[in-house]
């Protein structure tokens, strides 16, 4: 019988702190959208932080004040997305799957104009005067993106310039994120031509420090029939959404600064 | 009872044996709070609104309820569902009242619940005014007093961790020192001065 005292006690206290609690949450109940605990049903609920909100819940909150989009929420996938799109009452977009790019062919061929022997990371590099290769825009080629890859995706070449596994590239954006040359973007899968070369220097300078990048002499606009390819500021740019895939470009590149994925 | 002892309860709990600086107790909302002044302060108010009304209930609970029935190895069951209770309403009435205060609080106001400093002051009032299982001669007040300085005592701390972390924020600090790093080292310093009151003769 002993231990029906403690037991009835306790009981006795809890009850008497819910009743109290259940009577409070009465007296400062705040109005919430009842959207944002159905999306926050929906939503994988692991807190990760990928979105760029606080949390699931801050997310939800976004979400339904339309301060986010239906695609939020990356980790979730398409699934995730189609169900908070039916909540919010629009269409969830595809996802465009997306990889990766080194925009840099010079690596090893890109001329130095100083003998570096400092640390072998790129952002240290960065910081004498732009690291050592005569190209400003190039890559400095020390793998600081290969080294900040979380699921192994990249490697140095011969040629000192990273390549990427396009099997094991997540897009995450870490190695765009500690680039200091910014000469990684992320290029759409289904788009397998890309100008490898971020330099706007005029032709005869590419020309001079480097010799494969783009030199802006519009060959491959004319080349192009579908109205793809631009030079802006002595440098070639690609329409993604435009490209056809059909390499007449690359083709015709005099220094070979269109690069495909074609084995 | 008389005012000399309230006087030296309290300028234990805030100064000789400040909580969080002396008796290391409540160190997560101590470094997770203390980025900006403002929420530190917010933090300290809760934190000081707990411990007091945890220190008045739980000694009810303990006087009333567990002495009577003979069931006081249940203490630290009860105290902890008195705390969650009173961290509970704070945070419906802070969610009510100050929604800014509340995302800037975050996940650290229903960590309040686990803040050992809460259930060290309970446990603490218990140790020191209840003498072979009875109150000593106004050990309600001294209760109440004592959750009231350790709340003054932890927002003291907060406060200047705050105030000096905000200086940190605009000062050129070596990469591997910023953030945490240099918070840690500033709180044993800190602790290190504390202690100097330990030389009070009370």
């Amino acid at each position: 019988m002993d231990i029906l005292i403690p037991i009835l006690t306790l009981s006795a206290l809890g009850l008497i702190f819910g009743l109290g609690l259940a009577y409070a949450s009465k007296i400062f109940y705040i109005k919430i959208d009842p959207k944002v605990d159905k999306l926050l049903g929906v939503l994988p609920g692991a807190n990760c932080g990928v979105c760029g909100f606080a949390g699931c819940q801050a997310l939800a909150e976004a979400l339904a004040e339309g301060r986010a989009f239906a695609e939020a929420c990356v980790p979730g996938g398409e699934t995730v997305h189609g169900k908070v799109a039916g909540i919010l009452g629009v269409k969830a977009k595809p996802r465009i799957k997306t990889i990766a790019t080194l925009i840099c062919a010079g690596g090893r061929r890109a001329k130095d104009i100083y003998e570096y022997k400092g640390p072998k990371d790129c952002v240290v590099a960065n910081a004498y005067h732009g690291g050592p290769k005569a190209c400003s825009f190039g890559c400095t080629g020390f793998g600081s993106c290969v080294a900040v890859c979380p699921f192994g995706a990249m490697k140095m070449d011969d040629n000192m310039l990273p390549v990427v596994d396009s099997k094991l590239c997540t897009a995450c954006g870490k190695c765009i994120t500690i680039c200091p040359k910014n000469i990684l973007e992320l290029r759409p899968v289904k788009n397998h031509i890309w100008v490898a070369c971020n330099s706007t220097d005029k032709g005869g300078v590419v020309t001079k420090v480097c010799g494969h990048g783009c030199i802006g002499c519009a060959k491959c606009v004319s080349a192009c029939k579908f109205d793809a390819i631009h030079v802006v500021d002595n440098l070639a740019k690609i329409d993604y959404d435009k490209c056809t895939n059909c390499r007449q470009c690359a083709l015709v590149c005099p220094t070979k600064a269109i690069k495909t994925d074609y084995k | 009872m008389d005012v000399s002892k309230l006087v030296m309860i309290i300028i234990s709990a805030v100064f000789v044996n400040n909580f969080i600086l002396s008796r290391f107790l409540g160190l997560c909302p101590f470094i997770g709070v203390s980025k900006e002044t403002k929420p530190a302060f917010s933090m300290g108010v809760a934190v000081t609104f707990v411990m007091t009304s945890a220190s008045v209930i739980t000694w009810i609970v303990y006087r009333y309820i567990l002495q009577p029935n003979n069931i006081t190895y249940l203490r630290t069951v009860s105290f902890i569902l008195v705390i969650a209770v009173f961290v509970q309403l704070v945070e419906m009435v802070v969610r009510k009242t100050n929604p800014a205060l509340f995302r800037a609080l975050g996940i650290y106001l229903p960590l309040i619940t686990t803040n050992c400093a809460v259930m060290g002051v309970a446990l603490l009032n218990n140790e020191m005014f209840f003498e072979a299982g009875h109150p000593l001669a106004g050990s309600f007040i001294l209760s109440l007093v004592q959750g009231l300085a350790a709340g003054a005592g932890f927002t003291l701390a907060i406060l200047l961790m705050s105030g000096i972390r905000e200086r940190f924020e605009l000062m050129d600090m070596p990469e591997a020192m910023k953030g945490l790093p240099v918070t840690f080292i500033t709180a044993s310093l800190m602790s290190l001065a504390f202690l100097g009151f330990a030389g009070f003769k009370l």
